[in-house]
């Protein structure tokens, strides 16, 4: 497994590359390097690092340079300046041998439109990384078969590509790419040429993929829906440069700048937000340290009629409401242990507020936001998981 | 226009002067490059015409019939059949056969000469667009017979002089449509065979000259047919074959033979563009 790592990597595109370099970096805006030079700026100071195992989405819309980015990790295009280090060894620096060694072993790509070969069968289509190779036959035809297989094409191994439905063809382009075992597999708006039901299943497929081959992938996409749904991390990119990276959480509840704010504003935000990034301070008491006066001027405080109870190790025991408090308070009791109802809810930081809503339409108390040895990490309100899925959303993180 | 050159302040360049000296420069100190070349293409028409000649005409007519079968229809063969049999019934057999060699012949150098260069053509685009281009425009479009004049200079009256015109004149549409059928291999094609870690020459032969055959076949079907339409003009040099039947037909101003012999020239045209056209439909024209 390898760990990707892009550092400074500009492509210039036009006649005077190097002096657009200087001007570029010297902080000129890219139009006004447009307009002296004419050259563009396809990427522009683009650095980050892709972890072993992890899927890093590029997100941007047309024209951000993103396809341009993800040429330059292969060499498909030479990046104009910066590095590209895979393991530690710069790319951008190989030889043509060397790099055909890295194509052919280390980094697979899948293309927009397939890039499938019309005159191979899909079979030969998927082994022709094998065959370039000298692959004897048999083995070629075997490990193509296999990948077929994981794609869910099996059966269609000796068709043409033109005999195929796009979603079909696509699974041809991923099984050619994860034929060769990549480390890494470079998915250029992999799904963006496939109708929306296609599209959400192959998404669902590559989720599932990706649980068993573990693969580090680099996918580029112009949807954010796309990006939040596969994306360990997303990097944004907007008139080639990077203007934020980060999870998809931390992309929607906060965003870098008015460019990032406006992209994630329409976007459902339900499927994305999980409980952790809705839930409140997670305000309790101890019992018994903290007896039933503490409680109820706690409650008051916050203009709250319940409040939950945790042990020393911040555990739930229970939830209390302010008049049996109040009662307790009155008989001068120190335990809260005899009026501690249990009927409340709980759930795990990573349930997206989707799932949180039809507890929260129940639920008589707050729900408990826990992890695995039941500590109470947080609160959710309903008006929250409510106001989690509106826009507004991001004030409540 | 020459008697205007004494109103002109355009001074007159001796083109055709300068062109003349070329190739008495040429005949004079490459004379055994074209003694060789001579030798080759006379020897290999010589072969051809022998080995037809050599088979009964019928049994020629049968094997060309079956090919037709083979390669095409049914239907092709029955025509390849009846063609045949018409120019042989009017005693045109030999004629027919003197042309048909040196029609493959030419075309076969032409191929051998044009394919590579239409491929270096699509493969260094400046080379292709600012050289070959503009040649294959000079040579497409200069009157053929004056590609007859040179050849009877550097290699004297006959079937050889007659098959080098051909070679120049038919070799551009193979050039052309080689490097426009590698040209038009789509760019995310080329881009996937490249990410996968082709070398140069595996790009080119595994990915685009099969994606690029069936345009190449085209352009080989109509560097054939020119090939016949020039040998046709080449009787003038005495290239032989059904040419010089319809010159002589021509020059005794006499129809019936002459109507015999144009008929012999398209039966042949017919044949020759099926039988390559279903060649590049089996090479998945689909």
């Amino acid at each position: 497994m390898s760990t990707l790592e892009v550092r400074n990597l500009y492509k210039i595109f036009g006649s005077s590359p190097k002096t657009a370099l200087e001007m570029s970096q010297a902080g000129k805006a890219k139009d006004e390097i447009l307009k002296e030079t004419g050259n563009t700026i396809g990427v522009n100071d683009a650095s980050f690092e892709v972890q072993e195992g992890e899927t890093f989405v590029v997100m941007g819309l047309s024209g951000s340079g993103k396809s341009t980015l993800i040429r330059c990790l292969n060499r498909l295009q030479d990046p104009t300046y910066g590095e590209v280090l895979l393991d530690g060894k710069n790319i951008v620096e190989l030889s043509e041998e060397e790099l055909r060694h890295v194509r052919r072993k280390k980094m697979s790509m899948v293309f927009q439109n397939f890039g499938l070969f019309p005159h191979r069968t899909v079979r030969k289509n998927v082994d022709y990384g094998l065959e370039i190779q000298g692959v004897p036959e048999e083995e070629r035809k075997e490990k193509a078969y296999e990948a077929l297989e994981l794609v869910g094409l099996k059966g269609y191994e000796e068709m043409t590509p033109a005999e195929l439905s796009g979603g079909m063809q696509q699974r041809v382009g991923l099984a050619r790419a994860l034929v060769l075992d990549p480390d890494i597999l470079l998915m250029d708006e992999a799904f963006s040429a496939l109708d929306p039901l296609i599209k959400k299943n192959m998404q669902d497929e590559l989720l599932a993929l990706q649980e068993k081959v573990q693969k580090t992938i680099v996918f580029i996409t112009h949807d954010l829906d796309e990006a939040l749904k596969l994306g360990d991390r997303i990097a944004v990119m907007y008139e080639g440069r990077i203007v934020q990276i980060g999870t998809p959480e931390e992309i929607l509840t906060h965003p870098a700048n008015d460019y990032v704010r406006n992209f994630v504003e329409n976007v459902d935000r339900s499927k994305v937000l999980t409980a952790e990034s809705i839930m409140k301070k997670p305000l309790a008491v101890v019992d018994p340290k903290e007896g039933p006066s503490a409680a109820l001027r706690k409650m008051k405080n916050e203009e709250i009629s319940s409040i939950y109870v945790v042990d020393h190790k911040r555990r739930v025991q229970g939830v209390v409401d302010i008049a049996d408090v109040k009662k307790l308070a009155d008989k001068g009791e120190k335990s809260l242990k005899s009026i501690l109802r249990k009927d409340f809810d709980t759930t795990s930081p990573d349930t997206t507020i989707v799932d949180l809503l039809p507890t929260a339409g129940t639920t008589n108390y707050p729900i408990a936001v826990v992890d695995e040895s039941n500590k109470l990490l947080g609160l959710i309100v309903r008006v929250t998981v409510i106001s989690g899925i509106s826009r507004d959303g991001e004030n409540n993180a | 226009m020459r008697t205007m050159r004494s109103l002109t302040v355009i001074p007159q360049i001796p083109i055709g002067d300068g062109f003349e000296a070329i190739v008495s420069f040429l005949e004079r100190y490459f004379g055994w490059l074209f003694e060789i070349v001579n030798v080759i293409i006379e020897t290999s028409v010589d072969s051809f015409e022998w080995v037809l000649l050599l088979l009964p005409p019928l049994a020629v007519i049968a094997i060309v019939a079956v090919l037709a079968w083979k390669l095409g229809s049914k239907w092709l063969a029955v025509g390849a059949f009846i063609g045949l049999s018409l120019i042989y019934s009017m005693d045109l057999w030999e004629s027919a056969v003197d042309t048909l060699a040196l029609v493959l012949v030419s075309s076969l150098i032409a191929l051998m000469i044009g394919i590579p260069i239409g491929i270096l053509a699509a493969k260094k685009q400046r080379f292709g667009d600012n050289i070959v281009r503009p040649v294959l425009d000079f040579m497409q479009t200069m009157p053929a017979f004056v590609y007859l004049i040179p050849a009877i200079i550097l290699f004297s009256r006959g079937a050889v002089a007659g098959s080098i015109a051909t070679i120049v004149f038919a070799m551009p549409p193979v050039v052309r449509l080689t490097n426009l059928g590698i040209r038009q291999v789509p760019s995310d094609v080329m881009e996937a065979a490249r990410s996968l870690g082709s070398t140069g020459k595996q790009l080119l032969l595994k990915i685009q000259l099969p994606i690029a055959l069936p345009t190449i076949f085209a352009g080989i079907n109509q560097t054939v047919m020119l090939a016949l339409s020039m040998v046709v003009i080449a009787s003038m040099i005495g290239a032989g074959g059904l040419g010089s039947d319809v010159r002589s037909a021509l020059s005794r101003v006499d129809i019936g033979p002459g109507f015999e012999a144009g008929l012999a020239v398209v039966i042949l045209a017919m044949l020759i563009d099926r039988i390559t056209q279903s060649l590049s439909e089996k090479n998945g024209n689909g």
